[in-house]
């Protein structure tokens, strides 16, 4: 199995809860998409050009101030657990859990990582630099990622037009090629059926949604993905500051769609969110999607401190290590239970039992 | 490439988002599966130029061999993909390819973005940088190291003009 503590932090930090309005904003991401020069694109081009790509970043990367103490995961070598574990941890994309066998002659992807900051090279555009953080943190984020993209775009030649700037496969990444992203819960406006109008708002104003997992994936336990539209005719700065201000405006909203909730419904909230912590502290057996969806109601409970002594951090860690490929590789298996449904339900109570323990342990007066 | 979900053969190029009852799903479709599924297309397209493009340059191949448009067979010297390639898979060849199909692309990257001019950072190839000697940080080392200063604090107060200037300033020294 892959040895995800060679990533520093195993490539988590931005689980700690510590960014600004980390009760509402899980994540901030930002990536930047690039192409090396007079090389076919990935999905083009022959197995030489993905191993030159691959050269090229590899060296690039040493050399960078990321270089020292970082890792390197060449997808070839890993199994499809493996792949899909890293993909669970927002660190390489669907596309890269794919068999490799789908590419002729090697598909020459890999993955460097240092923290939560990294490139993945040869997914559909040659190199992807990402990065993530916790909470809303946009101008640190961008900060982090532009550092990397000054380092390698210093050694390796990059694809650049004077009118389009960056040049990407898709057209629809051209010119900055920056896409961010923000991962925030909304159940308070989707409680209040307010949430298909902020929605539809986001597109108006030039912003989109996804899922959990980015494009192409479903809507779970009220958490959605924010990210801007356009790459091209703004700048950087223009982007992130309006997908900022939009941010907080919805951010906003939630927080008032919760006082609403607080004023109106009282006692059916409390029961909602105590109802999702008991049955996440006793079930015998969880799926995923039932898992996500609890947890939103406990997540929602702990923001409005209807359940106390419940840390952002557990939650944030339940939503990543409940996931198939985690409790596969990290969970001993249960007789019987080809879902995981017992292992999940198992790990779960686990980590809640311990966190009201330490919660009690906090609370007894000193002797 | 995603496929799509309901023939799993082709590529999905529609993607229909619904909200029902304030649940959000998302299903993607390819042209033929949508079109069955009774969505209508012209509409949902028209929200996904890179879909409405594709269609379109779909229309002169539909045509026959003789109705083909002269674009279609044009290849780019660099890579060899046709625009028929890019309507296939939704991805250009290699970078020549924004060359090779500049007026389609120009007409398509200002329907996708709204505008075609990038305005964001502009790149300076490895080498590229006048006065390759001032690279050791010479005499201009204390003014970057204040500009650093005011870039880092730039940042921090979210003011990203001040930034994008600054991070430009320092460029230039170096």
């Amino acid at each position: 199995m892959i040895d995800l503590s060679l990533v520093p932090d195993g490539g988590l930090s931005w689980l700690d809860g510590s960014g600004p309005q980390a009760h509402i904003v899980l994540s901030t991401r930002i990536r930047l998409a690039r192409n090396v020069e007079r090389l076919a694109f990935a999905t083009r081009g022959g197995a030489e050009d993905r191993a030159r790509v691959l050269g090229l970043v590899d060296a690039a990367w040493r050399d960078s101030p990321l270089g020292k103490g970082s890792v390197r995961f060449l997808l070839d070598d890993l199994d499809g657990a493996d792949r899909l574990l890293l993909h669970e941890r927002h660190l390489i994309s669907r596309e890269l859990t794919e068999a490799p066998s789908a590419r002729e002659g090697g598909s020459g992807a890999a993955v460097f990582l240092s923290g939560s900051t990294g490139v993945m090279v040869n997914e559909e555009d040659h190199l992807r630099l990402q990065t993530l953080r916790s909470g809303l943190a946009l101008p640190q984020a961008y900060a982090e990622v532009e550092q990397l993209d000054a380092a390698l775009g210093g050694a390796v030649p990059f694809a650049f037009h004077p009118e389009f700037g960056y040049l990407t496969a898709c057209p629809t990444n051209a010119g900055t090629g920056l896409r961010a992203s923000v991962l925030i819960h909304l159940p308070g406006l989707v409680l209040t059926k307010e949430i298909a109008k902020v929605l539809q708002g986001l597109t108006q104003v030039g912003l989109t949604f996804r899922g959990l997992y980015g494009e192409g994936s479903e809507v779970v336990g009220n958490f959605f993905q924010l990210s801007n539209q356009t790459t091209l005719g703004k700048s950087e700065a223009e982007l992130l500051d309006h997908l900022g201000k939009i941010v907080r405006q919805v951010v906003a909203y939630e927080e008032q769609a919760r006082q609403v909730l607080l004023r109106d419904a009282p006692t059916v909230l409390a029961d909602k969110v105590w109802r999702a912590y008991g049955l996440l502290r006793y079930a015998r057996s969880l799926t995923f999607e039932e898992t996500m969806n609890l947890l939103s109601g406990v997540r929602l409970g702990a923001g409005l401190n209807l359940i106390p002594g419940v840390s952002v951090y557990t939650l944030n860690k339940l939503l990543i290590f409940t996931q198939p490929a985690h409790l596969a590789a990290f969970e001993p298996p249960v007789p019987g239970d080809p879902e995981a449904g017992s292992a999940r339900a198992g790990y779960v109570r686990r980590l809640l039992d311990e966190e009201a323990a330490r919660s009690a342990q906090a609370r007894r007066p000193a002797s | 490439m995603s496929l799509c979900d309901h023939c799993g053969q082709r590529e999905a190029v529609i993607h229909l988002t619904q909200i029902v009852d304030n649940t959000v799903t998302t299903q993607h479709l390819c042209e033929s599966c949508a079109a069955d599924k009774g969505v209508d297309t012209v509409a949902q397209v028209a929200k996904h130029p890179l879909g409405d493009f594709l269609a379109s340059l779909g229309e002169g191949a539909a045509g026959g061999a003789a109705g083909a448009a002269a674009g279609e067979a044009l290849a780019c010297p660099q890579c060899g993909a046709t625009l028929l390639d890019f309507r296939q898979t939704g991805r250009l060849g290699c970078a020549h390819c924004y060359l090779t199909f500049e007026a389609p692309l120009r007409d398509l990257l200002r329907r996708v973005h709204g505008n075609t001019q990038h305005q964001g950072e502009r790149y300076r190839a490895p080498g590229s940088a006048p006065g390759a000697e001032g690279t050791d940080g010479g005499a201009a080392g204390p003014e970057i190291g204040a500009l650093r200063d005011r870039l880092r604090r730039a940042v921090e107060a979210e003011d990203f003009e001040e930034a994008a200037r600054l991070r430009d300033a320092i460029r230039g020294l170096e």
